[in-house]
């Protein structure tokens, strides 16, 4: 099973933007819908500090005793309210026309469970903030980053509220891997019948003209409305003010370079695409 | 990259830097009586615990855990400080970080696996046991002054967590220490300090380098205490890595720990401190205090020399029976009381190797003898074990004529004796079958066995057939890897 759409659901407010998103991608890609909730037991410490710092007798069986039994209710309440979410998003994603979704709870930290579950996925539909990042604002949840960086296959990162994807922006910069991109874009059942914007942000050459011309042309071949311009600036920004002005509902974008080194230079742009947009991003491997 | 500093760092700053302090004021006393048991100043043991600490925070392989100048390896240096003097052991404090980080490469960890859990917990208990018989020497040819002391101490420190509110916000050693150190100096009794015992820190650490002739005459004095404190430290550490690892439920990159506490022997060395390792005690309490990451590990490292250096004047002050109470409270805390009440419950060959492992420690002063010994025995009793799972019926085929052996089972060095002497050379036979197929030869012992039972048989001029020997010799070889493939294993094992 390498073809189902996995949607990673936790308690934040972003999961009803999950399932929705989820739902559409399934229903446009015909492929099962699977919802993944993972509960992460071992991330605590107990709430109730005891500093007295003294050893008794057994200290260590006692401390072990206690640490358990702590995890275990906890755990007990999390996937008890894990199965509730779970239920949720599948009546949910039932009421949008999903056939049959299924629900799957792992045990685990959120990277370690969806890397576990990479091979049987063709697309991964997130929230764009977790449950505990949710207060910091415009902040990435502390898991996507990670996720992001080590997973190969497609991202959906979805805001709040669904908005069926209408018009698509695709950021272009001619590479090899963004003209897979465009390719990819062109074929996918996602994205048929939408608009298609190509925005390449640099200085306007004939180059660069040639790429844009090529990346609209595959699009319209493939029977989709496409238009394109190159603006220069700063990447994000440019995006940004691109996704503004076309009123764009969804960002499709390469993905950060797996070496760390190609981290630096390269990916700094994608977290800031992330953060900064109001709109869901597809990032591509 | 930022992601992954953040985890480990900074995910339970709260926790951490709580913790971080109360383990801080815990290893101070630590420090200091350790550096006692091992004849040198206070300050070794307080530099070596925050150099060693602050460079575990970044070298090591399980978070949370607390590394430190602790008493199994000051116990081992006694005789080379008596001998050589204190520049000898900064020398053989090099070494040793050397060594284990040599044994990290190597992958030496993995050896671990051989250290059953009775030699675990009996390492443990021998722990306790010598960390409280360092503590009698205050305790002998004293006035009842000390007495008096470290009974308030220990009642300090066992009643104060029940005080409401207070009573679990602040570390009650700490308690103790103030109130004794404050007692001692209203009262003005004659016994003795922490000022009595050497030297504390007045300055931060320097750089400085052995001063040893750096000749192998040096380095045969210094290598076999730098072997016995590498396989200690490592001991220790993989050991209080595994009990963290219980407690937090996570996982620890243990030859990563061992290149990590050899960083920090060699961090210790240079400044002026004795070689350390992981404490147990230590880190039990870090983790109850709510420590989890490394940036427990940091501060406390940090809160110690800060304090030493800055209150110096007043730790001076400290009365030996308050570490003394402190340091009986170590030892109660170490010791794994459950091994006492599950002597019943276990089988008598856990129990002879859990307290051979005690005893040999205990006797030696030396955990890795202890631990050594322990091990050995452990495996001569799985040998003992396993070799009895080997039984060889016999039936006649043709009365007086024919006779057909059967052997079941393991057959090695342990059980090769009993092998040969279950086949009747005496009686007058023509021919015997003995049969392998459901056998296992583990070594050459076996197969020499068998090679005499055959010349014996022969000798009686009986003619002698073997089947299945291939499948049962199959195993002589050594690096059959089939523990992921049960097939393989099937193959290897079947018939059992």
């Amino acid at each position: 099973m390498t073809d189902q759409v996995l949607a990673a659901i936790d308690g934040s407010q972003f999961s009803e933007g999950v399932c929705d998103y989820a739902a559409w991608a399934s229903l446009a890609m015909d492929a099962p819908l699977t919802f993944v909730h993972v509960v992460d037991n071992h991330s605590g410490v107990p709430e109730e500090q005891n500093l007295s710092g003294n050893l008794r007798f057994g200290a260590r069986e006692r401390l072990m005793k206690e640490l358990s039994e702590l995890d275990e209710q906890r755990a007990k309440v999390n996937r008890e309210h894990g199965k509730l979410m779970l239920e949720a998003a599948k009546e949910r994603a039932i009421e949008d026309g999903v056939s049959d979704p299924v629900i799957r709870q792992r045990n685990g930290t959120l990277v370690e469970s969806l890397l576990e579950l990479e091979k049987e996925m063709r697309l991964l539909v997130v929230g764009k903030r977790g449950e505990i990042a949710h207060q910091a604002t415009g902040h990435l949840g502390s898991n996507l980053e990670r996720v992001v960086r080590e997973l190969h296959r497609p991202i959906l990162m979805v805001p709040k509220t669904f908005k069926r994807p209408e018009k698509i922006l695709m950021a272009f910069d001619g590479s090899k891997t963004a003209r897979k991109g465009v390719e990819m874009l062109a074929r996918s059942p996602l994205f048929a019948g939408t608009e298609c914007h190509v925005l390449i942000v640099g200085a306007e050459t004939a180059e660069r003209r040639s790429e844009l011309e090529w990346a609209l042309s595959t699009l319209r071949e493939a029977g989709h409305q496409a238009e394109g311009a190159i603006r220069a600036g700063e990447v994000d920004e440019a995006l940004q003010a691109y996704e503004k002005e076309h009123s764009i509902d969804l960002l499709v974008m390469g993905a950060y370079g797996h070496s760390r080194i190609r981290h630096l230079l390269v990916g700094s742009t994608t977290t800031a695409m992330l953060r900064g947009s109001k709109v869901p991003v597809l990032i591509l491997r | 990259m930022y992601e992954k500093f953040k985890q480990s760092w900074l995910s339970n700053l709260k926790g951490d830097t709580l913790a971080g302090i109360v383990v801080a004021l815990a290893l101070i006393p630590e420090a200091i009586a350790f550096s006692i048991i091992a004849g040198v100043d206070p300050k070794v043991g307080l530099y070596a615990s925050f150099a060693i600490c602050v460079i575990v925070a970044f070298t090591g392989g399980r978070s949370g855990m607390i590394s430190a100048a602790t008493g199994a390896m000051a116990l081992l240096m006694i005789t080379l400080v008596k001998e050589h003097g204190l520049e000898y052991l900064l020398a053989a404090t090099l070494l040793t970080g050397m060594l284990q980080i040599a044994a990290g490469y190597l992958k030496l960890a993995e050896l671990m696996r051989f250290v059953s859990r009775s030699v675990v917990t009996g390492f443990v208990n021998a722990l306790a046991i010598l960390i409280f018989m360092a503590q009698l020497p205050e305790l002998t040819d004293v006035t009842w002054h000390v007495y008096a002391m470290t009974i308030a101490g220990l009642a300090i420190i066992y009643g104060f967590p029940y005080v409401p509110v207070v009573g679990k916000a602040i570390p009650s050693p700490l308690v103790c220490i103030v109130v004794l150190t404050a007692v001692y100096l209203l009262t003005g009794m004659d016994i003795r300090s922490v000022g009595d015992m050497g030297e504390l820190p007045d300055s931060l650490p320097i750089f400085l380098w052995p001063d040893v002739p750096l000749n192998v005459e040096t380095l045969m004095i210094i290598l076999p205490y730098s072997l016995m404190l590498t396989v200690v430290g490592l001991l220790e550490s993989m050991m209080t890595a595994t009990i963290i690892d219980d407690l937090t439920d996570t996982k620890s990159d243990k030859n990563r720990e061992c290149k990590g506490q050899g960083i920090a022997n060699i961090g210790a060395g240079l400044i002026g401190g004795m070689a350390g390792c992981a404490m147990i005690g230590q880190s039990v309490i870090n983790i109850k205090s709510g420590g989890r990451r490394r940036t427990s590990t940091l501060i406390a490292g940090i809160g110690l020399l800060l304090m030493v250096v800055f209150l110096a004047d007043w730790v001076s002050q400290i009365p030996m029976a308050a570490l003394v109470a402190v340091m009986i409270m170590v030892s109660i805390g170490t010791f794994s009381w459950e091994s006492i009440r599950d002597l019943k419950k276990h089988p008598m060959s856990t129990n002879i190797v859990m307290v051979t492992t005690v005893i040999v420690t205990v006797g030696t002063h030396n955990l890795a003898i202890g631990v050594f010994v322990g091990v050995l025995l452990a495996a001569m009793f799985f040998a003992n074990k396993v070799g009895n799972i080997m039984y060889i019926g016999s039936k006649e085929i043709e009365p007086g004529k024919e006779r057909e052996y059967e052997v079941v089972g393991q057959v090695f060095f342990a059980s090769s004796e009993r092998f040969i002497d279950a086949f009747d050379f005496k009686e007058s036979i023509d021919k015997v079958t003995i049969n392998l197929s459901r056998a296992h030869f583990w070594d050459i012992t076996a197969v020499q066995a068998l090679d005499r039972v055959v010349i014996k048989f022969r000798r009686e001029g009986t003619e002698v057939e073997m089947a299945g020997l291939s499948e049962a010799s199959a195993t002589v070889v050594d690096r059959y890897a089939v523990h992921n493939d049960p097939e393989a294993v099937e193959k290897l094992m079947g018939g059992h």
